[in-house]
């Protein structure tokens, strides 16, 4: 691709090596430990699921357990493989025996570590295939359909109650809809366990449950057969249960996961040291089964200027890349976020906005990358808000973005209706047949708005990583440079449930999900 | 019915302006004018489309105009309706009822806060009881704020603390004595059975009991609170759907100055 607006590659690549030197410092920190939540998805991965009889789901029971022996730092599948190998009995009984109160974990006799790692290997063996065989079936799809070039349409449900986010889910991806993503029930990410089973009830958005995935998933590809189209399925996969959701994601064949530990730092105030941690092991379980992952810069114009702090979003977007390549999970599952939010009292916004989008395309030219509708100034005007999503359209065609999340003109106000949806997809649409091509007509003036806008930006990005490169990810988080939102290294949610991991420690998904054992590629 | 440009119905009505008898307008005054849309969920035909007249007659609305029907699916069909509304209400008669204070923007509190209390002020606030909804104290407190209005974090002259839900009321009044708060927020989203009444009592007589009361600013929110129930409570203001951090902080801190705190 050559470059429309002109870049410094000599920029780009510098930007790009201060981002992996500070993913790799990060790396070494994470290494050495692991999370209640690291080992709750160990857990389910292993085939542990359901609830006790005070709701608590058995994967916490387990690993509470170890938490409260002081012990959780060997991993659960230390003491999970253990068990049985003493007792001949399978994880999920190992857990229900424990919630009993009838095991103890800690005081059976220790077998040799090897022992214990070749049937771990052995359990785990079955469930990657398991998830081999999801990735297999959406490629399935995806062939038998063909995939659609361009921007992927992707909606919001948010109903609360996943039967009625089946009706909507449904009717979303009749009319055109690619990518149907289920909103969260508020406060969900702040859970340190992840609810069970279907759910009616929610407020803003529906649980994320393992059973609530499985009855979407099941409508989706309902309608997906009869539309002659794979309907892609979203969920979060952030907060305080990143790998928990990631694993559930991978069981019942998500597509798309919102997932960035930089979000949940500075939105949610979730402990920074925690969620990087959790981070990891999630992109390890999405990049095996071809998740596309969205990181969600976007949020950062939601609080910061959008004209003064594009910088950042584009500085986040080089880490994210890295983090997910320390993580195993390719470009092409990189859904690298960012967002139309510029004010529309701004003169000559639009092209700002058009060269912020152009630039992410030619600097990352294999990411999938998510573009977020205008919300900031969404002001219940739900006449302008239709034309503010018009241009925000314009911009997705023009610079192909891949996941296009639709604006609704009744943002701001209510969760969208039936109707919002439709004439959101009509808008996009419209758009995206009137305009196809026009993104291959035009070329940029030399030295004009555009290119001056975008290498300014980029200088500025190149110089962040510069600096977060010498003062390290910690101590940028706490200075308060990404949307102007400082976090303390040991504030917010969660980090009480770090652990650092003892010598005998083993989580034996990290090999089995190594790029080098993924089957045919997802995406 | 008319299809072009021009209207062409006879305007036999009363043009005068009578407040009295308020109606909406559309181009001529008393035509009652109004346009909405909505879904019904059924097949788009023309049983759907009388079905679509009938809802609207039954909203108060005449000479009703189904100007687009559109299907969004086999069973849900769109329809955007005009019509003249046949009610009026009495405008000279409507008495509303505010929190009196006027709305500052974030640099005006920031500014006033400066000017008149000269320190940083310090704001907690909680999602209190059973409640585990932080969508509302979320909205006025973090930083991300809610439609486009910043949350008082972003305050620079205000210190928030958000403590998230589920408080108990106890450790809610044990950590603003910790962090010798000046104003207390408590959100009540979500409750059944009235139970947020009973929580939002709790924390008062807490307050009282423990002779606190008068040392904090104390404001609830929710979608389920108004000015009128907050002040029934003991509480020194409410605010309910569409009030934003900014409404909140401009009443909080003319209410310090009110009452004299440095």
């Amino acid at each position: 691709m050559t470059s429309k607006l002109n870049l410094n590659q000599t920029l780009v690549d510098q930007a790009r090596a201060s981002a992996a030197k500070v993913a790799a410092d990060v790396q070494d920190f994470i290494d050495l430990h692991t999370t209640v939540t690291v080992e709750r998805a160990v857990c389910r991965l292993l085939g542990i699921d359901g609830v006790n009889e005070v709701e608590v789901p058995l994967p916490n029971v387990l690993v509470d357990h170890l938490m409260d022996k002081g012990v959780l730092g060997a991993g659960a599948s230390f003491y999970i493989g253990n068990a049985m190998l003493e007792l001949g009995i399978d994880p999920q009984e190992i857990a229900e025996r424990v919630s009993r109160g009838e095991l103890d974990l800690t005081a059976l006799p220790v077998h040799e570590t090897a022992e214990i790692q070749k049937v771990m290997d052995e359990v785990a063996g079955k469930t990657t295939e398991r998830i081999r065989e999801n990735v297999n079936q959406r490629n399935q799809y995806l062939e038998e359909y063909g995939d659609k070039s361009g921007p992927l349409l992707y909606i919001i449900v948010a109903t609360g109650n996943i039967y009625e986010d089946i009706i909507q889910a449904k009717a979303g991806a009749k009319q055109g809809a690619d990518v149907i993503a289920v909103i969260r029930t508020t406060g969900q990410s702040l859970l340190d366990y992840v609810p069970y089973g279907a759910t009616t009830e929610g407020f803003g958005g529906t649980y994320a449950t393992q059973e609530n995935f499985r009855l979407m998933r099941e409508a989706l590809d309902e309608v997906g057969r009869e539309e002659k189209r794979y309907i892609r399925l979203c969920n979060y996969c952030s907060g305080l249960c990143m790998p928990e959701i990631a694993a559930m994601g991978a069981l019942e064949r998500l597509d798309v996961m919102l997932n960035d530990a930089l979000y949940g730092i500075l939105f949610r105030d979730i402990n920074m040291q925690r969620t990087l941690i959790d981070q990891y092991f999630s992109r390890v379980i999405n990049g095996f089964a071809g998740v596309i992952i969205n990181t969600g810069e976007d949020n950062y114009l939601t609080t910061a200027d959008a004209v003064e702090e594009a910088h950042t979003v584009l500085a986040s977007q080089f880490l994210n890349e890295q983090f997910a390549l320390k993580a195993g999970l390719p470009e092409e599952q990189q859904g690298l976020g960012h967002a139309f939010e510029i004010s529309p009292d701004v003169e000559n916004g639009f092209l700002y906005e058009l060269a912020q989008a152009q630039m992410a395309r030619e600097i990352f030219p294999n990411a999938p990358l998510k573009y977020m509708p205008p919300t900031k100034f969404m002001t219940g005007n739900i006449f302008r808000g239709h034309v503010q999503d018009a241009l925000f359209n314009m911009v997705t065609v023009l610079t192909n973005q891949r996941i296009h999340l639709l604006g609704m003109m009744t943002e701001a106000i209510h969760t969208p209706f039936m109707s919002d949806r439709a004439l959101a997809i009509e808008n996009a649409q419209y758009i995206a047949r009137t305009m196809k091509d026009l993104g291959d007509e035009l070329v940029y003036k030399d030295g004009g708005i555009m290119q001056n806008r975008a290498n300014e930006v980029l200088e500025k990005a190149a110089a962040l990583l510069k600096e977060i490169e010498q003062k390290g990810m910690f101590a940028t988080l706490e200075a308060g440079t990404f949307a102007d939102i400082k976090r303390p290294k040991d504030g917010g949610k969660g980090l009480a449930g770090v652990v650092a991991k003892e010598n005998v420690y083993f989580n034996p998904f990290i090999a089995l999900m190594a790029p080098e054992n993924r089957g045919k590629e997802a995406v | 019915m008319s299809s072009g440009l021009y209207d062409l119905h006879k305007k036999d009505f009363d043009k005068t302006l009578d407040l009295k008898k308020l109606r909406p307008y559309g181009d001529t005054m008393n035509d009652g004018k109004v346009q909405l849309s909505f879904t019904l969920p059924v097949k788009d035909d023309e049983r759907g489309e009388e079905a679509a007249r009938q809802i609207a007659r039954a909203m108060g609305l005449e000479d009703v105009n189904i100007a687009f029907h559109n299907p969004l699916d086999k069973e849900y069909t769109m329809y955007v309706v005009y019509g003249s509304c046949s009610h009026t209400v009495d405008y000279t008669s409507i008495r509303v009822q505010t929190v009196e204070s006027d709305t500052m923007s974030m640099e005006e509190v920031d500014a006033y806060i400066k000017e008149n209390i000269g320190r940083k002020i310090v704001v907690v606030g909680a999602s209190t009881g059973t409640d585990a909804h932080t969508v509302g104290i979320d909205a006025v407190m973090n930083r991300k704020g809610f439609a486009g209005h910043y949350g008082l974090e972003r305050y620079e002259m205000i210190e928030a603390l958000n403590m998230g839900s589920q408080v108990p009321n106890e450790a809610f009044v044990e950590k603003a004595l910790e962090l010798n708060a000046d104003v207390l927020l408590v959100s009540q989203t979500v409750t059944q059975k009235d139970i947020h009444i009973q929580n939002l009592t709790e924390l008062i007589e807490l307050l009282e009991a423990e002779n606190l009361r008068d040392r904090f600013v104390v404001c609830c929110g929710g979608a389920r609170i108004t000015h009128e129930l907050a002040k029934e409570l003991g509480y020194d203001a409410g605010f309910g759907a569409g009030k934003f951090a900014e409404d909140v902080a401009s009443f909080a801190v003319t209410e310090m100055v009110k009452r004299g705190v440095k």
